[in-house]
């Protein structure tokens, strides 16, 4: 302190001199009454930032999938929390070596790995041994989402695309399906296999009841089969206003309305179609991703309206039972191009013909 | 509120689209108007408003009288700056103000007796004495920004004007220095109000207070109901609280219905938006013909030992404004001149207050909260919160690009910095900078 107070008796300007050498000296200054002499920050404004994170919505959207994953181990057993578990710790060790390998900073604690890894182990059966899941972690994390520039960068969503290849790669394994517990049956088929076309539905037999559809007591995959669990994590997001509910509800509004009218105002036919297959998981969990799905409101609609029609056209007339995954996939691909032709005016915007014409009538 | 009448007063249609919820932190509500005691010395910078600076027209070694111009310029886009305290001209040179730029500037050693020169009411009888008066008194917009009130009063033939909005929104955080104009100086606003109806024949008058202000929308409202005379021009309207309600463009919109086009301002839809302490000084200087050479400041945040409003002689540093305040209780680690949202980190205390400062703000360690900035996840809350529609993320693309006509055609330049955007960014990203950037890409593209 005595070394101190010579200097700034002996310069010439003793404001500046404890700023003339800051580390060395940063008891002293702390213990100075003049605090303002310790540099502040200066940033742009604002100064305020709201709680939100991007960790927090991660957690928000893990907490509204358990209801799902629970409810799918209680219908499959311990098989299906043994699937859960690889796919979970695969695809978060998946990113932790990517960003280890390329010396990025770490991105494995904003949790969007473990949600990928949640939202793969819900689309796929049972029994998948779990080497085919490490290769669906590897594909969602590295090739879709890293290999694009990580988080917020990819194309399409990882988890759907994992799916999707696993799908193409493995379809026995894939198609497999455990049923129930409760149920005699080792395998059983899909409620939307079952159903088939309009035309089949009255004549089909074996048909789980609605209830047991609501229940998820039918064969399926993981996080499908339980559509109460599923609405009631829907219904968290949207509360916490995590989603818009743009999105699922043109998505599910379509493929209801497309149903109807294939089966001639079957409403029956029509609830059966929206609680088969991962329909409710991909409009609530999967195509709101945002990363991949447009930004703005009528954005938005296309896409869902876009992703209703390809799943129902798929569901229909395609030779797959299923069409949720691809529809969302072909959806995302054409997002960049949805924004571009839906982008909003902003406020007192001038369109562009009466800029013109403003123009021409100031020549005229 | 019982003796309200709600049907009374204008409730503004929600119009608008974006905005964010901010906590309010109005700590200072109650504090009554404290008058600072004359400070040692006062720096007047030549440079206050919007336009073309000031030159000095005192010398080293003068003295001065409190109201005495020391700074005009001949330009049309400029206003006079007055001494603020009695005393001798110590410097005229170049100082560092808040922002850290050096400006030129005339620093006056107060003799403590607050000598005043001596003021004459301007004579108004029509629209073009007011305007020549209020140039003269140095009034510029109260609330922030800073430009010269006399252009917005004079009136162009081609734009008609039909509304005067009050503008007593208030929504910064922290801030309550328009609501203390309401609450101690109704009558002011009142007299302005009515000197400007006569004048410029006004069809409406709309005093737009935000809904968390009860006890200035009561008091305004016993004001307004006595507006008989006037034709019953005079209406309140209460706003829905949330940020940025208070800028221009917004005001505009929720009072009138009116969407200001891009580049255009409020005269191109027949309005003419005034922030309320300007409009209280008008009367006050109409009635005194003193200029303006003090203001009301907010001096708050976490860590001002005792938060006050403060009437202050402008150029006063902050310091002082602080010492009165009672100090620090712990370091500051930032100190902002104005709110929260939009204000300015400033780079130390020595520099003045500005005739437009209408905060000073000190927040210690543990409030100056830095969000790690990460990757977009394009959750496209920055476009939601947007008041202007734009999209940020798009923004931000397209500037690190340099890609001026996509940044134009973007509406870039309707972007008024609010920071709602980087506010609700759950990736923390500095986006008003990157804002700011934008338009340095499309003025630089401009230049060429």
């Amino acid at each position: 302190m005595d070394e101190l107070k010579k200097t700034e008796t002996a310069a010439p300007a003793p404001e500046t001199a404890p700023q003339a050498k800051p580390g060395a000296i940063p008891k002293k200054t702390a213990a100075k009454p003049a605090e303002e002499k310790e540099m502040l920050l200066v940033t742009a404004s604002p100064h305020v930032k709201s709680p939100a994170t991007v960790r927090g919505i991660m957690l928000d959207v893990i907490i509204a999938l358990i209801p799902a994953g629970f409810a799918g181990i209680a219908v499959f057993g311990l098989m299906a929390a043994v699937t859960i578990a690889v796919c979970v710790c695969g695809c978060v060790v998946a990113e932790w070596i990517w960003c280890k390998a390329m010396k990025k900073p770490m991105t494995v604690g904003d949790l969007s790995a473990v949600v990928t890894g949640l939202l793969l182990a819900y689309n796929l059966p049972v029994g998948i041994p779990p080497w085919m899941c490490l290769i669906g972690c590897f594909v969602a994390i590295i090739v879709v989402k890293q290999f694009f520039g990580g988080i917020g960068k990819n194309f399409a969503n990882p988890a759907i695309t994992a799916r999707i290849v696993l799908l193409v790669s493995f379809a026995s394994a894939m198609t497999n399906f455990t049923a129930p517990k409760a149920a005699d049956a080792v395998t059983s088929a899909t409620p939307l296999a079952i159903i088939g076309s309009p035309a089949d539905f009255a004549a089909a037999e074996a048909l789980p009841k609605l209830t047991d559809m609501l229940l998820g007591l039918h064969a399926g995959c993981i996080g499908e089969v339980c559509s109460a669990a599923l609405l009631l994590g829907a219904v968290y997001l949207l509360a916490r206003r995590v989603i818009s509910p743009v999105i699922p509800l043109c998505y599910v509004g379509t493929v209801a309305v497309f149903m109807l009218l294939a089966s001639k105002f079957d409403f029956t036919y029509m609830l059966y179609e929206i609680l088969a297959g991962g329909l409710l998981l991909g409009a609530f969990f999967m195509a709101t991703d945002y990363t991949t799905s447009p930004i703005n409101t009528l954005g938005k609609a296309v896409f869902g309206v876009g992703c209703g029609l390809l799943t129902a056209v798929i569901r229909l007339y395609g030779s797959l039972p299923e069409g949720v995954s691809y529809s969302i996939l072909l959806m995302n691909i054409a997002c960049p191009l949805i924004e571009k032709f839906t982008t909003p005016a902003y406020f007192g915007q001038i369109k562009e013909k009466r800029k013109k014409k403003e123009k021409g009538g100031a020549a005229a | 509120m019982s003796n309200l009448k709600p049907d009374a007063i204008l409730r503004a249609v929600s119009r608008g689209r974006g905005g964010v919820h901010v906590p309010h932190r109005k700590l200072t509500a109650e504090c009554e108007t404290v008058r600072l005691p004359v400070p040692e010395q006062v720096v007047l910078p030549m440079q206050q408003h919007i336009g073309a600076p000031c030159v000095p027209t005192v010398k080293k070694g003068d003295h001065v009288l409190v109201g005495q111009v020391i700074g005009d310029s001949d330009k049309f886009l400029s206003v006079p700056i007055h001494a603020s305290v009695s005393g001798d001209v110590t410097a005229v040179g170049d100082v560092k103000i808040a922002n850290g730029k050096m400006v030129p500037a005339v620093t006056i050693k107060s003799d403590g007796l607050m000598e005043t020169a001596e003021f004459t009411p301007p004579e108004v009888h029509s629209v073009e004495d007011l305007t020549k008066a209020i140039r003269a008194s140095g009034l510029v917009g109260l609330g922030g920004a800073g430009f010269p009130s006399f252009v917005k009063l004079t009136l162009s033939p081609d734009k008609p004007i039909d509304t005067l909005v009050v503008n007593a929104a208030e929504c910064e955080p922290y801030i309550t220095v328009d609501y203390r104009e309401c609450v101690e100086n109704s009558q002011n606003i009142m007299d302005s109000i009515y000197t400007l109806v006569d004048l410029y024949k006004f069809k409406q008058v709309i005093i737009a207070v935000e809904d968390n202000k009860p006890e200035a929308i009561r008091i305004l409202k016993e004001i307004a109901d006595k507006d008989i005379d006037h034709g019953n021009t005079v209406r309140l309207m209460t706003l829905k609280s949330r940020y940025p309600q208070g800028a221009e463009k917004m005001m505009v919109l929720s009072a009138t219905g009116r969407k200001v086009p891009e580049g255009k301002l409020p005269a191109d839809v027949g309005c003419i938006v005034m922030n309320v302490a300007s409009v209280a000084f008008v009367a006050r200087y109409l009635k005194t013909g003193k200029p303006l050479i003090s203001r009301t400041v907010t001096v708050s945040g976490d860590c001002i030992a005792d938060p006050k409003n403060l009437r202050v002689p402008i150029g006063t540093s902050f310091r002082t404004l602080i010492d009165f305040c009672g100090g620090f209780t712990e370091p500051p680690v930032k100190i902002l001149s104005g709110g929260p949202m939009m204000g300015l980190a400033v780079v130390d205390t020595d520099a003045p207050l500005l005739k437009s400062n209408n905060a000073l703000l000190a927040f210690g360690k543990n409030s100056v909260y830095a969000k790690p900035a990460s990757q977009c996840i394009r959750c496209g809350r920055c476009h939601a919160a947007c008041p202007m529609g734009l999209i940020p993320t798009k923004i931000e693309d397209l500037a690190l690009k340099r890609d001026a006509e996509a940044l134009k055609a973007a509406g870039t330049m309707v972007c008024m910095e609010c920071g709602s955007c980087a506010y609700s960014c759950p990736a923390g990203k500095p986006l008003v900078q990157y804002m700011r950037l934008a338009k340095e890409v499309i003025r630089e593209a401009n230049g060429k």
